[in-house]
């Protein structure tokens, strides 16, 4: 007895002295607000960003991994061998890694994960990246080899997209509500409508992460957001919605803000099949009617990079092409009046609910005016525009930001929503998919870029800026998002 | 007549110069964005400032004006267009089954939630000043149908009427002639209230999206556009919301100061 109640005493002393020192060390729990909900928990499934947010890197892991820059480095491949011709990639797995059940990852698991995503039958959005695929094989546990039918460049890159990542068949039935992955979290909780919470995986075959358990938080209204920061409730907001508040934030020592890039092109995207827009000359009316700088001051509040075409600006590749379309309704006047619309004519402009869209839809059809043609604004929730714009291209225009990192290829499908169907970009894009040579690639990328700035398929208006807002004492935020995630493994408190 | 009449004359009437004056003047174009001079405070170019695009707050006030009492003038005239009828019917028909259809009708429209209605008809045919002018116009016919029918019911029992009915008059005919002209009064104050509840419903549709739309400026709207900017430029939100209170204040004191004015029985024991 005297022993029992001995040892209670002394355990419950070393938690409490445990306790403590956590305490005096730093935090190792944070809450992160995003503004959307995730769907369901199935990156391979489903094209919502939100999914890749909580997942990317923290529950799933791929062969290959994006970091903050950008920079795709090894994941669950520590290294891999190509073949001279381009056409088979060797990969060698880590040893050691299990699943959150317990059972191990196998080259067995690398090539169910990738037939998944390429069968006939695969629910992936983005099927494209693994289009070149011609088999997979399991050479032995720790060894994979991908053929490809034929070389791609980018094959590496789209291997790190959270599309791409590594599922278990004993555990993927279920992966929609109960994600179970590789990585260093693991899948703890889902209060439907509020937040979902990740807890550290203490057998992570990489580093510990500092933080013992996330919470994502969902938020989606501006001013919500606003309050909710400003109580210090939540300590980071991943997206923050509403760029007129950043100011206040920054002359706050309570927090820091986090300028940095994304990969979203926002654009004024056009029905390209839809007359009057199938000539191209109303579309290049168009493109001199818009004032990117107003709309990005207007809208964003100055946060924003103009861009000439659908490429982000920090991507080596790029090449400026906003003076193809500078600002001049005169211009626009006369070109209409070319094309036979000397009094203008009437549109649709569809503007989802992201003040990006809707704030900039407005100014967007204030300028439109200027030039003769009336623009009706049609505010729509997200469902209403998956359904009418990009399924049913049933618009005239709507402005978008399109965040898939690497997305010029869209161009090359003439079912896409906006229907540009160029003969000569998908010869661009055939030949950019078989070539590894890096300067070569650069060249076709700015080949392709300046294709369909000089075609002016869509309105270019800016690339979106990523709002980050936190405690000041949080780091190891990511500055940029190459891609959507928010990357556990880096985050920690500062004493 | 009382000060509540004076004052609330006054500020109605206030808004609808304001209304009025707008399709002729405003200080600037109301759609003209100005986005190097945004969020500027009251001042002497800007009597109510600029908004977050620049625009002239004390124009698109004066527009949004003629939005507001266009909206609430055309729902408010649709219930008594309906309504009015309705209720007339049914006292006339006291009792009967026509009277029943007539008043558990109203009593079905009255119990939905005006809100619900609004977003339906909203999802169903489109945002916009139209439909809003539906929803709030379909919640005001139980309105008027009742108001008019427990008038019209006292009255049928009255010597004058009897004195129609002897006299050969229909029940339509005695409705028309009799009845209706000694309801005016009440549906007169009923629709002053009516009205102000109209500015206000029109004010909440706009606030989540479904009134009128961009680029219509509508007092709802700037409230719900400046939301987020409350903290560093309260005018923004303040200038709309004081232009609802005024209008609907004004109606409402309006509304009390005629009934007062027209009740005939208020005016015998003041003299």
């Amino acid at each position: 007895m005297t022993k029992f109640m001995f040892r209670t005493i002394a355990s419950t002393l070393a938690v409490g002295a445990s306790l403590l020192a956590t305490q005096a060390l730093a935090r190792s729990d944070i809450t992160i607000a995003m503004q959307l909900e995730p769907p369901h928990l199935d990156p391979t499934s489903a094209a919502a960003q939100a999914i890749d947010s909580v997942v990317y890197t923290n529950i799933f892991e791929g062969l290959t991994r994006f970091m903050g820059d950008g920079s795709v480095v090894p994941g669950l491949a520590e290294s891999w061998e190509i073949s001279e011709d381009g056409t088979v990639y060797t990969f060698k797995l880590r040893d050691g890694v299990t699943f959150h059940d317990g059972t191990t990852m196998d080259a067995e698991d690398v090539k169910f994960s990738l037939d998944r995503a390429t069968a006939e039958d695969s629910a992936n959005a983005q099927k494209a990246l693994f289009a070149g695929i011609d088999s997979v094989e399991a050479v032995d546990p720790l060894t994979v080899k991908i053929t490809l039918a034929e070389p791609n460049g980018n094959f590496l890159f789209n291997l790190a997209w959270g599309d791409a990542v590594v599922v278990a068949p004993e555990s993927v039935e279920n992966i929609k509500t109960n994600p179970v992955g590789t990585g260093a979290y693991t899948f703890g909780n889902w209060v439907q409508g509020d937040s979902i919470t990740l807890i550290r995986n203490p057998d992570y075959w990489g580093d510990q992460p500092a933080l013992e358990t996330a919470t994502f938080k969902f938020i989606s209204d501006p001013t919500a957001a606003f309050a909710a920061m400003m109580a210090e409730d939540v300590d980071v907001f991943d997206n923050f919605p509403a760029p007129e508040n950043l100011s206040q934030f920054e002359a706050d020592p309570r927090f820091q803000v986090l300028v940095g890039s994304t990969e979203g092109e926002t654009i004024l995207s056009t029905n390209n099949k839809q007359p009057p827009f199938d000539d191209i000359l109303v579309r290049q009316a168009l493109a001199h009617a818009i004032d990117r700088q107003a709309i990005i001051d207007g809208a964003m509040f100055g946060y924003g990079t103009p861009i000439g075409t659908h490429f982000a600006p920090h991507n080596p590749a790029y090449v400026d092409l906003t003076g193809q379309s500078v600002y001049d309704p005169e211009k626009a006047k006369a070109l209409l009046a070319e094309a036979g619309f000397e009094n203008g004519f009437e549109t649709t402009l569809h503007l989802p609910p992201p003040s990006y869209a809707r704030r900039g839809g407005e100014i967007t059809a204030a300028q439109l005016a200027e030039v003769g043609i009336t623009a009706e604004i049609i505010n729509v929730e997200w469902a209403q525009w998956l359904e009418s714009v990009f399924k049913g291209k049933e618009f005239g225009l709507t402005i978008v930001s399109h965040t898939e990192p690497m997305d010029i290829g869209i161009y090359a499908r003439p079912d896409y929503y906006f229907q540009y169907d160029s003969t000569d970009f998908q010869a661009l894009m055939d030949a950019l998919n078989t070539t590894t040579d890096p300067e070569e690639r650069t060249r076709l990328l700015g080949e392709a870029q300046r294709l369909i700035s000089s075609d002016y398929v869509n309105g270019y208006l800016f690339q979106l800026a990523k709002l980050g807002v936190a405690k000041a004492g949080v780091k190891g935020l990511w500055e940029n998002a190459p891609t959507a995630a928010i990357d556990l493994t880096q985050i920690s408190w500062s004493e | 007549m009382s000060r509540n009449l004076i004052l609330g004359a006054f500020l109605s009437s206030l808004v609808v110069l304001a209304a009025l004056i707008s399709f002729v003047w405003t200080p600037y174009d109301y759609a003209a964005l100005d986005i190097p001079n945004k969020l500027q405070p009251p001042n002497v170019q800007h009597w109510f400032g600029t908004d977050h695009f620049g625009r002239d707050i004390f124009s698109m006030i004066m527009v949004g004006a003629r939005t507001s009492i266009a909206v609430a003038l055309v729902a408010v005239g649709i219930g008594m267009v309906l309504g009015v009828p309705l209720g007339l019917t049914a006292a006339a028909r006291k009792g009967s089954w026509l009277d029943e259809v007539i008043m558990r009708g109203n009593d079905l429209v009255f119990a939905f939630p005006s809100l619900v209605i609004a977003i339906l008809i909203t999802a169903v045919f489109g945002a916009g000043a139209i439909n809003a002018i539906i929803a709030i116009g379909i919640f005001n016919i139980p309105v008027f149908a009742r108001i008019t029918r427990g008038a019209a019911l006292s009255l049928w029992e009255r010597e004058f009427i009897l004195a129609a009915r002897v006299s050969g008059k229909g029940a339509a005919r005695i409705s028309a002639e009799h009845i209706l002209p000694n309801v005016a009064n009440l549906l007169i104050v009923q629709g002053t209230i009516q009205f102000s509840l109209g500015i206000l419903a029109e004010a909440g549709l706009s606030y989540v999206g479904l009134g009128a739309q961009p680029p219509t400026p509508s007092w709802g709207r700037m409230l719900a556009d400046a939301q987020t900017m409350v903290s560093f430029a309260p005018h923004l939100a303040l200038i709309p919301g004081l232009a609802i209170i005024v209008t609907v204040l004004g109606l409402n004191l309006l509304g009390d100061g005629l009934r007062d004015w027209l009740d005939p029985r208020i005016r015998v024991a003041r003299a």
